[in-house]
């Protein structure tokens, strides 16, 4: 059986969801299955237009620090997270949505963007894919 | 046996290590990928997932801060 890595993503702020792409791209890239399960504010992400919109979890400044930070990624070439998310999934990345989140916030299928997700969930299908997972990470 | 070259100079973590994923799951067993480029950890990453997918490390070259790693699928 392949090794796989499980990553929780409850924030939605814009450098998380930073991290846990690029650490799931990683993870394929070495060789191992990747599984991001979004919930909570990580959820608001996988809405349509939603992949760049969060904010800095620090020093934001009302989307200064944002910008500022974008300005620096952009000088050493980081790329989006739209490529991340792009070559996540063809590397064979799986995307659940957490489904209770989408009963709290009031989010319908329509609202996410389908083509990503792969499956509709709740813990119980996190912990069944964690328990033989490698690297499990919350972020 | 096809030779696939890709260019990641210039881009940062984690584009090598994906292009070269990419790359080798595109590639034909025996095929050879060589991926140029200059993001220093990645030249120290790529052999360690080659490694981790049983795949052979032929060569490294470093010139100038540009390397060149060749491997085998």
């Amino acid at each position: 059986m392949m090794e796989k890595a499980t990553l929780i993503v409850h924030s939605g702020d814009m450098d998380k969801i930073y991290s846990a792409l690029i650490i799931a791209n990683g993870a394929l890239s070495m060789g191992m299955e990747a599984s991001l399960y979004f919930t909570f504010w990580g959820l608001q992400r996988l809405q349509k237009g939603g992949l760049e919109k969060g904010s800095l979890s620090k020093m934001n400044m009302m989307g200064l620090g944002k910008k500022m930070i974008q300005g620096r990624m952009e000088k050493a070439n980081v790329v989006s997270l739209e490529k991340l998310m792009t070559d996540f999934k063809e590397l064979g990345g799986k995307i659940i949505a957490c489904e209770m989140t989408m009963e709290i916030m009031g989010v319908k299928k329509e609202d996410l963007r389908q083509d990503l997700i792969d499956d509709y969930g709740a813990v119980g299908t996190y912990i069944n894919e964690a328990r033989d997972s490698k690297i499990t990470l919350f972020i | 046996m096809a030779d696939i070259k890709i260019d990641v100079k210039g881009e940062t973590c984690p584009v090598p290590l994906v292009e070269v994923r990419k790359a080798l799951r595109k590639a034909s067993p025996g095929d050879i990928v060589e991926v140029t480029g200059t993001h220093s950890a990645s030249k120290k990453e790529i052999p360690m997932a080659v490694e981790a997918l049983g795949l052979e490390l032929i060569d490294i070259i470093e010139e100038e801060g540009v390397w060149k790693i060749k491997i085998r699928r």
